[in-house]
């Protein structure tokens, strides 16, 4: 029986086998005797019980357990995240992107009216991640955290898990926070995806070598590799912002299909917002209008006021829409 | 240890005070005044008064739409009421829903879980969300809660492909991940197969033969009278009646009904024996048999020569007590 032996290792729980439970003198005194009398119908679920009885901890109000305890919720929603085959199929679709565009620009080379960052990807590869992240940070990105933000909360009210989360008990805020981080951490697995598969397409398929910049100084190769992270880096941050909106949308409905759909327009409407001219004065305040603004790390020196700027909308629609998000879940009745 | 028993061999609960004035101390729920009105208007739940004793295990019966679930979501913490108070293991819902739920174990209106995810991995899951279970004994709890429930074999199969009863049967699972001291159950052995039910019966009585107390809905009744020590019958929102089965069946005594050409004759035998509430019919006769043995009543009755077609000792089924107190109607209240 593994199981009573692993129980020994653990502190919380006196062993039924040595010592004589008595009967309500506290939880784990009491696993101890669930185990006691089952012993008596069935060597199995005596074990069984003795098991669950080391299971609680009698504090884990300690921080350094409440600590542990969410960092081992966090890994259970990545877990959940990462394996699920609609997220696994849509972060294969953002990897092909950068091989298809390396592959159309080997075959059709460019001509005049090409822009100049794709030229400059046939002449360095290391453009080649560049080019695909901007390429995709407007809509296929944002369509990807759409759809893991927008279902988050309203996904597990919809298929009834969130009422057992939360008798489990995960706890509003807690679970929000939690589900906050899945979303940061599949917006940047997102970019990272896009960014290492542009890398390697572009090593593959052009030459690769110090880098002409937009402002047309040449860094080092290394120098250009630190700056593919920082716009992988700055992207990420940016579909963050969109994660926290799609993540108060999804904590309005029942119905994921409507959070995503919802989430993945009002970023339509951002950008029709900021194509308009006339809606000028407005373009700032638009989440949309920064996500493009990483080319600030083309040039050189690093166009650090843009790109701080864009960090600042980043922050501030994750703390409004975050605080939305927990104004709304933290009291609402859970029906589903 | 409890053992499965036949049909009708109801364990007599141990004595106990009984509990309808039960301090709160006593009580693993308490519910003062408890009242949910949902966006609508609807009241779902009006002015609920109830006290579960500590280690009972309590029956909470109703027709369907009687607020049953919509208690429990309040006990819970997952509604929140619109006025009134509860109070879980001694602590006020829900606020102090951190420190009481890890010791509840909870099936609320049917299962749920995560179809693309095997039964192991979805109770993996739900204890992850625990913040007070160990995560290093949490493979041995979840394979002790499959165990427990019949479901071991299945443990890696995907939820998807799991049965009606099997869902049902994880969901039991999913209560009995740590050691608890309150199980709420909502209709736990909807959807099972006569052994499931039996065995989740059994389970239920070594639970709570353990002390741990449990708040079972259903509307099997006949499962109620065989597992509960104390019941509450709700009706459109209100609890129409609480306390021990006992107490529910005073009032409700067990009659003799005699079959005779000579109901007069043997209704002055049964007036003389002391038995009350004697009802004389056209060839029958009925009395409340109080203390009395039925056997004495008969040999009595044919020893005054009184031809005896039929004896028999009906007792109210608690299915009757039941439809006394919630009304005739299959129609569900409004
Ligand atoms: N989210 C909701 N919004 C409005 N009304 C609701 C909601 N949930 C339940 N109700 C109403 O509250 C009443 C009680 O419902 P509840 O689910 O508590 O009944 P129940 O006793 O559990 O029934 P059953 O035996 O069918 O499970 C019903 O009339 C129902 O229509
Ligand atoms: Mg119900």
């Amino acid at each position: 029986m593994s199981t009573v032996e692993t129980e020994n290792s653990t502190s919380s729980a006196p062993t039924a086998a040595d010592t004589p439970p008595e009967p309500g003198t506290g939880t784990a005194t009491r696993g101890a005797a669930i185990g006691d009398a089952s012993v008596a119908g069935g060597a199995r679920s005596g074990a069984v019980a003795r098991a669950a009885g080391a299971g609680h901890r009698d504090r884990s109000d300690a921080s350094p357990g409440a600590a542990r305890a969410v960092l081992r919720l966090v890994g259970s929603e990545l877990g959940l995240t990462f394996r699920r085959p609609r997220n696994i199929a849509m972060l294969i679709l953002l990897a092909c992107v950068p091989v298809v565009i390396g592959v159309a620009l080997k075959a059709f080379g460019s001509d005049e009216e090409t822009p100049a960052i794709v030229t400059q990807v046939a002449g360095n590869g290391l453009m080649l991640t560049f080019l695909s992240l901007s390429m995709l940070v407007q809509l296929l990105l944002p369509l990807a955290v759409g759809v893991v933000a927008g279902d988050s909360i309203a996904g597990e009210a919809n298929a009834g898990t969130l009422r057992y989360l939360l008798t489990a008990p995960a706890g509003r805020t807690r679970l929000l926070a939690v589900k906050a981080v899945n979303i940061g951490v599949f917006g940047l697995a997102a970019c990272a995806v896009v960014a290492v598969s542009g890398l390697i397409t572009g090593l593959v398929m052009f030459p690769v070598g110090p880098v002409t910049l937009l402002s047309g100084t040449t860094v080092p190769i290394m120098d250009g590799v630190l700056r593919v992270l920082i716009v992988t880096g700055y992207s990420a941050v940016g579909m963050a912002a969109l994660g926290l909106v799609g993540l108060a949308v999804s904590t309005l409905t029942e119905v994921p299909i409507g959070a995503v759909a919802a989430t993945v327009v009002t970023v339509v409407f951002s950008q029709v917002i900021g194509a308009i001219p006339q809606l000028g004065p407005v373009r700032p305040y638009l989440l949309t209008t920064w996500w493009s603004s990483f080319d600030g790390a083309l040039r050189d020196p690093i166009a650090t006021d843009v790109m701080g700027q864009g960090l600042l909308v980043f922050a501030a629609y994750a703390l409004v829409f975050g605080a939305i998000a927990w104004g709304r879940f933290s009291g609402r009745d859970i029906t589903s | 240890m409890t053992t499965i028993t036949g049909e009708g061999a109801h364990e007599a609960a141990p004595p106990r005070v009984t509990h309808t004035e039960a301090s709160p101390g006593d009580c693993s729920i308490v519910a003062r005044g408890l009242t949910k009105r949902f966006r609508g208007g609807q009241v779902a739940v009006d002015d609920l008064h109830l006290s579960v004793p500590r280690g009972s295990v309590f029956g909470f019966l109703g027709p369907n739409g009687s607020g049953k679930t919509t208690t429990i979501r309040m006990l819970l913490g997952l509604i929140s009421p619109t006025s009134g108070a509860c109070e879980v293991l001694g602590r006020p819902m829900p606020g102090g829903l951190a420190s009481a739920l890890p010791k509840v174990g909870a099936v609320v209106e049917g299962p749920a879980f995560y179809p693309y995810l095997s039964g192991q991995a979805n109770l993996l899951r739900y204890d992850a969300a625990d913040p007070k279970a160990d995560p290093r004994t949490a493979r041995q709890r979840v394979g002790a809660a499959l165990d427990r429930v019949g479901l071991g074999a299945a443990a890696g199969k995907r939820y998807r492909a799991y049965s009606l009863g099997m869902r049902q049967r994880l969901a039991i699972a999913g209560a009995l991940l740590g050691p608890r001291e309150l199980l709420v159950l909502d209709e736990p052995t909807n959807g099972l197969d006569p052994q499931g039910t039996r065995e989740v019966r059994s389970l239920i009585k070594e639970i709570a033969s353990d002390g741990t107390t449990v708040f079972v809905s259903s509307h099997l009744l006949a499962e109620v009278e065989q597992m509960c020590t104390d019941i509450g019958v709700m009706r459109t929102g209100r609890l129409v009646a609480q306390g021990t089965i006992a107490e529910l069946r005073a009032g409700h005594e067990p009659r003799v009904r005699v079959e005779t050409p000579h109901p007069a004759q043997a209704a002055s035998v049964l007036n003389r024996l002391g038995l009350a509430r004697v009802r004389t019919g056209e060839d029958d006769v009925e009395a409340e048999l109080g203390g009395h043995a039925p056997e004495v009543v008969c040999a009595e009755l044919v020893g005054d020569g009184v031809a005896v077609r039929g004896f028999t000792v009906v007792r109210p089924s608690l299915e009757e007590l039941f439809v006394g107190l919630t009304g005739e109607g299959f129609d569900v209240d409004g």
